[in-house]
């Protein structure tokens, strides 16, 4: 059984199931990214009393935010198929399958970002206030960069998840590990393949996690005990 | 907006400056929240702080001290009133003004609030990158800042790498960058230690004579204002009750609060068990306790001595503390003396002929 994993086509796939894998995960957490980021500020700013003060809107941001993130992502990617088909022009594919990932990760990216946002210290927008500082320089200079080894495990976090995420897309023909461990590893009897995709995601997943932490512990010049 | 409504009055002559700081007539009230009614924070301020002067302002948890504050850089907006700084009505400006105006105000903070991603250095750059400084110029203001503060050495360290009276340095200095007027403090030195707190009041001293700057100081210790303030305002439920020089503030506290907070560090009260036992009748009382006080140029005196001389009296030392206020020794003493009506009277008589506060505080059997 072993050699068929390692045959020269299934090792073929292999490489360009990760290919895929990493191609959707790294465009829709970018996309999601540069949605979420600057929905995720605006939700941490914008509450009553705040930097941009607009309750209202914070209130349908956010009741728009938790839509999103409580529909179950198999049922996004299908609910979604005409927008799919809008932006990508199919509906069956890897790049397809960015449009869902996108939208599941953007609310979601919002939301960690805003709880980043919110974990700085109240007392640091006080200080730039008093120094006359607008309130995008308070974002610019105060919140983002004090908020940034937050906002690096926030988006390690994003990552694992789209990562889990991206093994369901198989269902609109998107491809990656995920899809390759159910057809080979389920629809073709083939569990050793089905385990080699385990790993890979494992040490995928493991990798991500690491050079976030890293990243992370890099940027937080606060004391460590 | 109407921005001049209220006409700024010119000083009344010319050789009197206006103050620096001055709060008219000055109300809060922080609008009503969910689940809570208007909280009335500020009644009928008025205050002034002539420029160059060291203004303390003492109050209990809750008195409103940090709404007064925030009142005199605009953080807070006063409900009614004028708040006035070197000549700009800044409760009357629109926000973009009154950032271009906060420049000129220095804030420190209780717990410093200093970006901890950021080192010193970058710490006291912020106002000067926020004020649109170019960054060559930022370098010649911060090095000079820095040996102002004593912290040449640690430009390049993080806050989390730095001691709490180091951090409000930083803090300090971060406050001096834009060459502001003013420097408000609110409890700088209540996260420090004692010797700490006396290191960062002396800085704050030395930075009001050789910059003439205006300094503004709240805190809830007394201590704090001993040391260092020209005059003192007590706040108490939201209102200005006293306004003198720190030494008069000391020496004749005038209001209940005053007293409370002016015992705490001059020795003035009876220890608690001596006072639940004291009865305002001689009879029966074998003692009676005596409150002699001694202020300025009197303290240097041994009038003890000359007392005990004169009138040939038994004196028993029950409390005494002697101290030094804006300066000048000021000390309190209590004494016991046999509960007989002439000698406590003929004591009255010579303690006052020698320049002594006397206060017959009761008897205790
Ligand atoms: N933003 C706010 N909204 C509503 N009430 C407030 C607000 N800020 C302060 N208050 C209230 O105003 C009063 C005065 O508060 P302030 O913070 O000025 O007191 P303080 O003298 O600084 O107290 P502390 O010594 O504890 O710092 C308090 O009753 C407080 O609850
Ligand atoms: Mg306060």
């Amino acid at each position: 059984m072993w050699p068929e994993v390692f045959s020269p086509q299934i090792l073929k796939l292999l490489v360009s199931s990760i290919g895929q894998t990493l191609y959707m995960v790294g465009v829709a957490g970018l996309i999601g990214t540069l949605i979420g980021l600057p929905l995720g500020v605006f939700l941490a700013t914008s509450r009553r009393g705040e930097l941009f003060a607009a309750p209202a809107i914070n209130n349908a941001i956010g009741l728009v935010v938790n839509a999103a993130r409580s529909t179950p992502f198999i049922i996004l990617v299908v609910a979604i198929v005409p927008l799919t088909r809008l932006i990508a022009g199919t509906s069956i594919g890897t790049s397809a399958a960015i449009v869902p990932l996108t939208i599941a990760a953007a609310p979601f990216i919002a939301r960690v970002i805003e709880a980043a946002i919110r974990g700085v210290d109240q007392g640091l927008i006080e200080a730039a206030r008093a120094m006359g500082a607008t309130p995008l320089q308070i974002v610019q200079k105060v919140l983002l960069p004090e908020a940034l080894p937050a906002i690096v495990s926030a988006l390690t976090l994003t990552v694992v998840s789209l990562i889990g995420y991206s093994a369901m897309v198989g269902a609109v023909g998107g491809g990656g590990l995920g899809d390759l461990g159910i057809r080979f590893g389920y629809q073709r009897f083939m569990p050793d393949v089905m385990l080699v995709v385990v790993l890979v995601l494992i040490v995928l997943v493991q990798g991500v996690q690491s050079l976030g932490d890293f990243l992370a512990r890099r940027l937080d010049k606060r004391a460590r005990f | 907006m109407n921005l001049h409504l209220h006409p700024i009055p010119a000083p009344t002559a010319a050789d009197n400056a206006p103050p620096l700081i001055a709060l008219r007539d000055v109300e809060k009230t922080y609008p009503a929240r969910s689940g809570g009614g208007a909280v009335s924070a500020l009644e009928a301020i008025t205050l002034e702080v002539p420029k160059g002067s060291i203004l303390g302002v003492i109050g209990r948890s809750g008195a409103g001290k940090s709404t007064l504050i925030r009142l005199v850089n605009g953080l807070e907006r006063p409900s009614r009133g004028q708040v006035v700084v070197d000549g700009v009505e800044i409760s009357a400006l629109p926000e973009h003004a009154l950032r271009e105006q906060r420049r000129s105000i220095g804030m420190i903070f209780q717990h410093f609030n200093l970006l901890a991603r950021r080192t010193a250095y970058d710490n006291i750059a912020l106002p000067l990158e926020i004020a649109g400084v170019p960054s060559s110029e930022i370098k010649s203001r911060i090095t000079p800042l820095l040996e102002l503060v004593g912290l040449a050495d640690k430009a390049r360290r993080y806050p989390a790498e730095l001691s709490g009276g180091q951090k409000q340095r930083v803090g300090i200095a971060r406050a001096l960058a834009t060459n502001p007027k003013v420097l408000l403090s609110d409890e700088a030195t209540s996260a420090l230690d004692p010797e700490t707190t006396e290191q960062i009041l002396a800085l704050l001293r030395r930075i009001n004579a050789e910059l003439s700057l205006t300094v503004l100081l709240i805190t809830h210790e007394m201590s704090v204002i001993k040391s260092v303030a020209d005059r003192v305002a007590v706040i108490d439920g939201g209102r200005i009750v006293e306004e003198r020089t720190t030494f008069d503030l000391f020496t004749r506290p005038q209001h209940a609060t005053t007293r409370n907070f002016v015992a705490s560090i001059t020795g003035t009260d009876l220890p608690a068990h001596l006072a639940g036992k004291l009865a305002s009748d001689p009879a029966g009382a074998s003692q009676a306790l005596v409150r002699l006080t001694f202020t300025g140029g009197d303290a240097a005196q041994p009038f003890l001595s000359v007392l005990t001389r004169q009138l040939n009296l038994d004196l028993g030392i029950i409390q005494a503390k002697v101290d030094h206020i804006a300066g000048q020794p000021y000390g309190t003493l209590i004494v016991g003396v046999p509960a007989v009506p002439t000698q406590v009277a003929a004591l009255s008589e010579a303690a006052q002929k020698l320049g002594l506060d006397v206060e017959v505080l009761g008897y205790v059997a």
